[in-house]
């Protein structure tokens, strides 16, 4: 068996100190391997961000251990760390986080930039992602002149502009419309199938959950395992 | 992120809110405006006064007085009555209405040339001639500049005074040209004109002199100037006719010291002249005190300036808060995006240096403009009597400097919401609404 991507062990997280504390997760293992899509399930508060950071290596765990291919994350050096996260993977965010007022080419190249890419170079891989998206026309656009779809495309190319071994997508269609959230799916699990991008979606969407390989449940900061695969397959009408 | 990058995103991002962005280079604006000018000023009048006394040349000379009566406070009632003192004598021409110095006596000459140090010792001759007059057009009265064998003289035609010839030399302002009856400066030189000074007895006697040069006018004594043959021959005729025995007295007197002497022996010099009752300046000495007035109230200006300077470094410390607070989201995506602290860093520094840049260069620019026309403007109206005075003239090397401090003090500004950015947590700014 091949070494996961990415490798949670017993991690947990806490916010807070004293009287404040909150256990944001107690304690959450999961194998993440190449090319599979998964999906991290919950409700609001119960935990599934924090669980998608700390994969993300935006945090850092109090306790247990987070394996990036098998080197524990707590060995990596903060270069190493910036390094991962700008050139092995790609982030896709509910709110879109778009720079309102640039093009949105220039959104789009923003990893590249961070990466020290030249401009010319920036501008040709950039348009390349654009056009994967069918959004090459609204290249010179400012991003706030763009629909909700357009945005959430704009902000895939911007994940997929490096080439990223990992896509993790917070909420990708919590703002989009039912028609243009499909239009978003559609794509997301095409980059998964095609490209063998290991995909980790976010989602409190059963049904966008139960597109993808693999789900896990997350409440109350921990797994919960009484939700099986099978009980996802064949939802009990009125609690979908 | 490459080096190019970040300047050119700092540039862009500082443009993103215009009117903050502009509010707060008004402020700097206003601060380099200032100090350009008044550093301006400073180069205009110390350039000016240069060119007028550069030629104090004589760098072997000090001039000589009797010091003040340290005693005589209004306290201790009139000292008690010395007959060897001499009588108090005006120090004319120039000196404050009314001022009167210890005249220095032909014993104090000896005393002073007997100063270990001193080569030799010649009194300050000042001679009050009654009038000039060319080819018989009338006569008008003379003021003669004491000070103009000492100096260089800025001159509208002709050559300096050359103390050495025989001839009886003199120097005439480009204000008398037209009185005595000469077109151009040019046709006065070589001209002969006559000086009438009355001897001790009150006859009037006439001595002729040749025009060498014409002289612009001055703000070191206005008036025109002697070669020391013809100052003499002046001194001699108001001497004729003096009874015998009547003590000669001088308000000042020139001692000339070896011209390599260091500064610790000049220094020396004067202390001894200083125990014995003499004060003794250097030519060095009287053009620094002057210097010492207009350095202070630029001084001064120039603090004000930095004031204003301060203010505005408040103003982009301001500015990039907000900015930052604004930009929580991006900064967090960019962190999130593989960005490092430092970069960050760098981003917010080099749009509060550019702010600085934009505030201090246009500032520059506009002063120099606005300095450039007033200065031109008061040159041929306010003074128009002294030629040569650009009040307001501007070194590139200190623009340079005034930018480069300006653009310091917009990175130190910067400094506070720099580290705000660069410590930002990747995860609180993406969470922030």
């Amino acid at each position: 068996m091949t070494v996961p991507v990415l490798s949670a062990q017993n991690i947990g997280k806490s916010y807070g100190s004293g009287a404040n504390r909150f256990d944001a997760l107690k304690g959450v293992s999961v194998d993440i391997r190449a090319g599979e899509s998964i999906a991290i399930v919950g409700k609001s508060g119960s935990g599934k961000s924090t669980l998608m950071h700390l994969l993300a290596l935006l945090d850092d765990p109090d306790s247990g251990a987070l394996l990036v291919e098998g080197t524990d994350a707590k060995k990596l050096k903060g270069k190493e760390v910036n390094r991962l996260r700008n050139q092995d993977f790609g982030f896709v965010f509910q709110q879109f986080f778009l720079t309102a007022n640039a093009s949105v080419l220039d959104n789009v190249v923003l990893p590249l930039k961070i990466a020290g890419v030249g401009p010319k170079e920036r501008r040709a891989r950039g348009m390349k992602a654009l056009e994967q998206l069918e959004l090459a026309d609204k290249a010179k656009n400012k991003a706030m002149n763009l629909s909700g779809g357009q945005k959430q495309r704009a902000v895939i190319a911007r994940a997929l502009v490096n080439n990223p071994k990992v896509i993790f997508a917070d909420e990708p269609t919590g703002n989009l419309d039912t028609t243009t959230g499909a239009v978003v799916e559609d794509i997301l699990f095409s980059l998964n199938r095609d490209k063998g991008i290991t995909l980790i979606i976010v989602t409190h969407d059963i049904d966008l959950a139960a597109r993808c390989d693999r789900q896990i449940f997350i409440r109350d900061g921990l797994e919960d395992v009484t939700r099986s695969p099978e009980a996802i397959e064949k939802p009990a009408g009125a609690h979908a | 992120m490459k080096f190019v990058d970040i300047i050119t995103t700092a540039i862009a991002n500082s443009f993103r809110s215009k009117l903050r962005t502009g509010l707060t280079v008004i402020a700097i604006f206003i601060g380099a405006f200032t100090l350009t000018i008044t550093s301006g000023i400073g180069t205009g009048v110390t350039s000016y006064i240069n060119s007028q006394v550069s030629a104090i040349g004589a760098a072997d000379v000090l001039t000589v007085s009797k010091a003040g009566d340290a005693t005589a406070t209004a306290d201790d009632g009139p000292a008690p009555y010395d007959p060897d003192k001499a009588t108090a004598i005006s120090l004319g021409n120039g000196s404050r209405p009314g001022s009167t110095i210890q005249a220095l006596t032909d014993a104090d000459l000896g005393t002073i040339e007997a100063t270990s140090g001193i080569v030799g010792v010649d009194p300050a001759v000042q001679v009050t001639p009654d009038y000039i007059e060319y080819d018989d057009s009338g006569k008008f009265e003379l003021t003669v500049n004491a000070a103009a064998t000492l100096t260089t003289a800025d001159l509208a035609a002709g050559e300096q005074l050359d103390n050495e010839s025989t001839t009886d030399q003199i120097l005439l302002p480009t204000t008398y040209l037209d009185t005595l009856g000469f077109s151009t400066p040019e046709s006065a030189i070589g001209e002969t004109v006559t000086i009438g000074i009355a001897d001790f007895a009150g006859t009037q006697q006439q001595v002729p002199a040749t025009v060498v040069g014409v002289q612009n006018e001055t703000i070191l004594g206005a008036g025109a100037g002697l070669n020391q043959p013809l100052t003499d021959r002046l001194h001699a005729v108001e001497l004729s006719g003096t009874p015998a025995g009547a003590p000669q007295s001088y308000a000042t007197a020139t001692a000339r010291f070896d011209l390599d002497a260091s500064d610790a022996e000049i220094t020396a010099i004067k202390a001894d002249l200083a125990d014995q009752g003499y004060a003794a300046q250097t030519v060095a000495d009287q053009i620094g005190s002057f210097e010492t007035v207009i350095n202070v109230i630029i001084g001064v200006l120039n603090a004000f300036a930095v004031i204003a300077l301060i203010a505005a470094g408040f103003g982009i410390i301001n500015t990039l808060l907000m900015s930052v607070q604004e930009r929580t989201r991006e900064i967090g995506l960019m962190k999130a995006m593989g960005m490092n602290g430092g970069r960050v860093y760098a981003l917010f520094s080099t749009e509060a240096v550019f702010i600085g840049f934009l505030g201090s260069a246009l500032g520059a620019l506009v002063a120099v403009g606005v300095g450039s026309l007033v200065s031109n403007i008061l040159a041929t109206t306010v003074f128009e009597n002294l030629p040569g005075l650009q009040v307001v003239q501007f070194a590139p090397s200190s623009i340079a400097i005034i930018i480069g401090v300006v653009m310091l003090i917009a990175f130190l500004a910067g400094t506070l919401p720099a580290r705000a950015a660069a410590r930002q947590n990747p995860i609180d700014a993406l969470r922030y609404e």
